[in-house]
């Protein structure tokens, strides 16, 4: 009998302010494993969902920024503890997108969970160790406090499909910034299934907005919106990467600085990326008698 | 709006309180599956490029730029009359907006900040927006309002007398407000969300018309739902259908609730479909609405700059 059973074709659609809409576009694209077999369908996303996912980011942002780090570890951690619950499925996505030996698949899983969690940790250090007591010349307490950039723009890796993905993604919800993501095109399964436990978890709804499509397309309409405060070049390719730079230049966002190749994404991160979501507001408060 | 030039059977119409019945009751009753299903097409009409850009000049030009909430200051109103006069600052070419509609003890601040500009006024008025007070308070607030300064007026009508089945008391009450407004223009609010049925709607038109309204109005903006296109429909045929039978020209103003550029175009295209090209001009069709008009310049940015754009780059309202 369970030889005769026909498989359940997917269509996944797009993850955009908590919910999931087709494209406006109508589109679709077959997505394959590394041999080329088919696996299922994703949305093709267009300029329009893009605009879309930067409204809904930016009506996020203010609930999410304005959560205490406390509770925005909380949501996060609860995120990893998910993406635990979701590990084979993580494990076999990564391995048909990536072509990779199961046990390979599976660390490169459990690496993602760990550094999901260690981003999670960060949330309510991160202001100890990049804020600052100024000593000044003056009677005055000089304070520095990191305050989130605003809604980012994410092109996430192509080859990495999730540990790469969550390496960029994590450090832009641990500051309090929103993110508007490009899957990698051609593998977007995992981000899909992340996406799905994004929307399962106590994570707000427009925190996160996972659009599967070409970097190529939409990469220069999120590099010169003027509602996107900074942007993360990783999946554009080094031809891309300048493109994107000269577009972004328009409404002066923060571009972050990205290795011309994929980097090892199993290697410890520090916080450089935290630091690239974060801008300093300093505070002088005259001293009391 | 002289009764004297109307045709016979619309004369005939008004002459008492039965015959308005008959009259109203008489109308055709509204295909509600059909105008529903009209208005969803044409709602999905695209309209791009050029035609969308002066779509957006189009409705700018038709916004009344409206602030009606109890914490209302002489500040905010003059503010939103800058707003009004130069809506994008960046962009001068922007048109300006219609008209800037406040309540009726504000008036002259709007009116003293919009003077010389030929942005119009309007004030709400007759115990804006229930409508729930006795007649010499409602012809009281009109006062008010006229004497401020306002060039247009938004009643409200009696919707506990209309639904009731009182039209002859609704008509003596459109008559008399339009009296005491002299030369300002008169809209009515029908507030179509309280009237249950398009058949309600259509009546409360022509019997608005029939008054003497200049417009009809869909809406207060306080109550939900508030303006929609298949309501807009039934009011653009009315006032096309006045048209018709007496070669009068009056004009409709959705309000409430329209708060993108593609809500605003939708409307536009029910306007050029439903009434004629000749009631896409602000003088006959207008937007009441305050958030709309970011909207319509974030798409107008968008348009000219070929990027989008983002509400940091505007005024807040």
């Amino acid at each position: 009998m369970s030889d005769a059973r026909v498989t359940v074709a997917k269509t996944y659609k797009l993850y955009l302010g908590g919910a999931f809409p087709r494209s406006e576009s109508g589109r679709t694209y077959p997505v394959t494993d590394a041999k080329g077999r088919f696996l299922a369908n994703a949305a093709h996303a267009s300029r329009k969902d893009l605009r879309d996912a930067v409204v809904a980011a930016r009506k996020a942002f203010g609930g999410w920024s304005g959560a205490t780090a406390y509770n925005r570890g909380q949501v996060l951690y609860r995120v990893a503890e998910m993406l635990e619950g979701r590990r084979e499925q993580f494990a076999s996505e990564v391995a048909a997108s990536e072509g990779l030996p199961a046990k390979k698949a599976q660390s490169l899983v459990d690496a993602a969970v760990d550094r999901w969690v260690w981003y999670a940790g960060w949330t309510d250090k991160v202001a100890t160790v990049l804020g600052a007591a100024n000593p000044v010349a003056g009677p005055y307490f000089s304070f520095t406090v990191p305050e989130p950039t605003g809604v980012v723009g994410v092109l996430a890796p192509q080859r990495s499909s999730l540990l790469g993905l969550v390496s960029v993604l994590a450090p832009v919800l641990a500051t309090g910034c929103t993110a508007v993501v490009v899957s990698s095109a051609e593998r977007p399964l995992p981000a899909i299934t992340l996406s799905e436990v994004l929307a399962t978890s106590d994570v707000p709804a427009g925190v996160v907005n996972v659009l599967t499509g070409k970097a190529s397309e939409l990469g220069p309409w999120l590099a010169s919106h003027a509602d996107v405060n900074a942007i993360d070049p990783t999946g554009a390719g080094p031809v891309g990467r300048v493109e994107l730079a000269r577009e972004a230049a328009g409404t002066v966002k923060r571009v972050l600085a990205v290795p011309e190749e994929e980097p090892d994404w199993t290697a410890q991160p520090d916080i450089a990326r935290l630091r690239q979501y974060l801008e300093p507001k300093t505070v002088w408060h005259p001293m009391g008698v | 709006m002289a009764t004297a030039t109307l045709p016979v059977a619309l004369a005939d119409a008004t002459r008492d309180d039965a015959s308005l019945r008959r009259f109203l009751h008489g109308l055709p009753g509204v295909d509600q599956v059909g105008v529903e299903q009209r208005a969803a097409g044409l709602g999905t009409r695209s309209i791009k490029k050029a035609a969308k850009l002066w779509a957006i000049d189009t409705a700018i030009s038709m916004v009344d730029l409206t602030t009606l909430e109890g914490a209302d200051t002489h500040g905010k109103v003059r503010a939103l009359c800058a707003k009004a006069r130069r809506p994008d600052p960046d962009r001068p070419d922007t048109p300006p907006v219609a008209a800037v509609c406040v309540y009726p003890d504000l008036a002259a601040t709007a009116v003293e900040a919009l003077a010389g500009t030929g942005i119009a006024v309007a004030s709400v008025a007759t115990a804006f927006p229930s409508g729930r007070s006795s007649r010499e308070v409602k012809l009281a607030d009109v006062r008010l309002a006229v004497t401020s300064g306002a060039a247009e007026v938004d009643m409200v009508i009696d919707r506990g007398a209309f639904l009731e089945g009182r039209y002859g008391q609704v008509f003596e009450e459109i008559q008399a407000v339009k009296a005491a407004c002299g030369d300002a223009h008169l809209k009515v609010i029908l507030e179509t969300g309280e009237l249950a049925t398009y058949d309600n709607v259509r009546r409360a038109s022509w019997l608005a018309l029939l008054a003497g309204g200049d417009f009809i109005k869909t809406s207060t903006g306080k109550v939900s739902p508030a303006a929609t296109l298949p309501v807009t429909h039934v009011m653009l045929q009315a006032v096309r259908d006045w048209y018709t039978a007496t070669g009068e020209l009056r004009g409709v103003k959705p309000a409430g609730g329209i708060r993108t550029t593609k809500d605003a175009i939708r409307y536009l295209v029910a306007v050029h479909e439903v009434a004629g090209e000749q009631w896409l001009t602000p003088t006959l069709f207008r937007f009441g609405a305050s958030s709309l008009l970011n909207d319509l310049l974030l798409q107008r940015r968008t348009q000219l700059d070929g990027h989008y754009s983002g509400p940091d780059y505007l005024a807040v309202d």
